[in-house]
């Protein structure tokens, strides 16, 4: 009954998948499905076996956001253009972008080369611009994201207080005033 | 086996202290001062401070300067752009602070670029560090 069920959802998943595809064409980045499929929002999402390079250069100026956050090629191109990111010089020696450029193709979020196809236009360089994340934070108004102690989107730690262990469930969640 | 044993453990010693000494503020600025031809005696805390406190203007028509993220005072926590919180940069509060060369350097390079729209030379870093490590806490 339970495996019928269970079934049935899968199949349900692919219609809307590819309804979402084919109808409406692909949005990049949206990762429902993809954080079922790795145990939920709830687990963390920072793979195991993460280089810890991966951590200290892309967690210096920001939490390092997992790599399941957006597609592969959302990655190839911030990592193509470090020297200029977001008004800052983030470059790195090309042996450590190697190995963080690896890492991050191969723990990429939806949809990646082969599994969802190619979306139209340019990869977005920022999550908080990907569908999935308006969808997750639409109840939070813009004088909320303004707030001094937020500042940004982009400052996942400011609400969720785990994230720099890649943690995002809702009871890490605090909106500071 | 035992003496095996014996080898690893003096290696892992000998080794924990020359990362040690190389980790050491001292062991930086004697490489600046050796690349400017001067002694560590001649950096200036005083330069290095006033480096710190410099106004830049940027693209914006703003004031940019280190202490946009490092704040004003060096004590006190600092916070990137992205709203990420910054260790103080006085090594009375931080004592790992400019303890990893690669590190030091590395930012160095960004920063000093992101602000002044150059590289630092080797004397504004021995300036920089030299004040960095005689703040009081
Ligand atoms: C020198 C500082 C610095 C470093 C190092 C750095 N970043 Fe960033 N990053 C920024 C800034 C600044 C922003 C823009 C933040 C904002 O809009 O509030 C940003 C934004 C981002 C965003 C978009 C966030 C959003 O809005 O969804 C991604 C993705 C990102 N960085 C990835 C990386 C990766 C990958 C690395 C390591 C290779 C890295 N960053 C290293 C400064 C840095
Ligand atoms: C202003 C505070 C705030 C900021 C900043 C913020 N979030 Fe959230 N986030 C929330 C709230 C509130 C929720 C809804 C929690 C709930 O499920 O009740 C949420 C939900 C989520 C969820 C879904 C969690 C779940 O278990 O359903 C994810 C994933 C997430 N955020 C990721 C991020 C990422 C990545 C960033 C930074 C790029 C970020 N958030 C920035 C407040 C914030
Ligand atoms: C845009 C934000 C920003 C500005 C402006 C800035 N820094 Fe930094 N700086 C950082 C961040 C982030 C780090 C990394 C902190 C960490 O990992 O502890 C850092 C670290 C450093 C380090 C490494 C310290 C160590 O432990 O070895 C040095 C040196 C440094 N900065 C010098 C400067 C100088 C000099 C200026 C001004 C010319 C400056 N910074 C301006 C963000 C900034």
């Amino acid at each position: 009954m339970k495996d019928s069920v269970k079934g049935m959802l899968v199949v349900a998943g692919a219609v809307i998948a590819a309804v979402g595809l084919f109808a409406t064409g692909p949005s990049w980045g949206d990762d429902e499905g993809r954080g079922e499929e790795h145990g939920g929002m709830r687990a963390s999402r920072v793979p195991v076996g993460a280089p810890a390079s991966w951590k200290t250069e892309c967690g210096s100026c920001h939490v390092p956001y997992p790599p399941a956050m957006l597609p592969a090629q959302s990655w190839a191109r911030i990592m193509a253009g470090l020297d200029r990111h977001f008004g800052e010089n983030a470059s790195l020696p090309p042996a450590v972008a190697a190995e963080i450029g690896q890492f991050l193709a191969a723990e990429a979020g939806w949809p990646r080369d082969g599994e969802g196809g190619v979306a139209r236009g340019e990869p977005p360089l920022r999550i908080t611009e990907t569908p999935w994340f308006r969808r997750e934070h639409r109840e939070i108004g813009d004088v909320v994201w303004r707030r001094a102690a937020i500042g940004s989107p982009a400052n996942c730690s400011a609400c969720h207080r785990q994230a720099e262990q890649g943690i995002f469930n809702e009871h890490g969640v605090k909106i500071p005033k | 086996m035992g003496s095996l044993k014996g080898t690893v453990l003096v290696g892992l010693i000998v080794w924990a202290l020359m990362g040690w000494a190389a980790g050491e503020p001292e062991g930086q600025l004697q490489g600046w001062a050796r690349a400017m031809g001067m002694s560590v005696s001649a950096f200036s805390a005083a330069r290095g401070e006033a480096l710190y406190r410099q106004e830049n203007g940027n693209a914006q028509g703003g004031a940019i300067g280190c202490f946009s993220c490092h704040t004003k005072d060096p004590r006190q926590p600092g916070r990137t752009r992205a709203g990420k919180t910054i260790e103080p940069m006085a090594s009375a509060v931080t004592p790992t602070r400019f303890t990893d060369p690669a590190k030091t350097e590395k930012w160095f390079s960004r920063n000093c670029q992101d602000v002044l729209g150059r590289a630092c030379t080797p004397e504004e870093k021995g300036d920089f560090v030299t004040w960095l490590t005689r703040v009081k806490p």
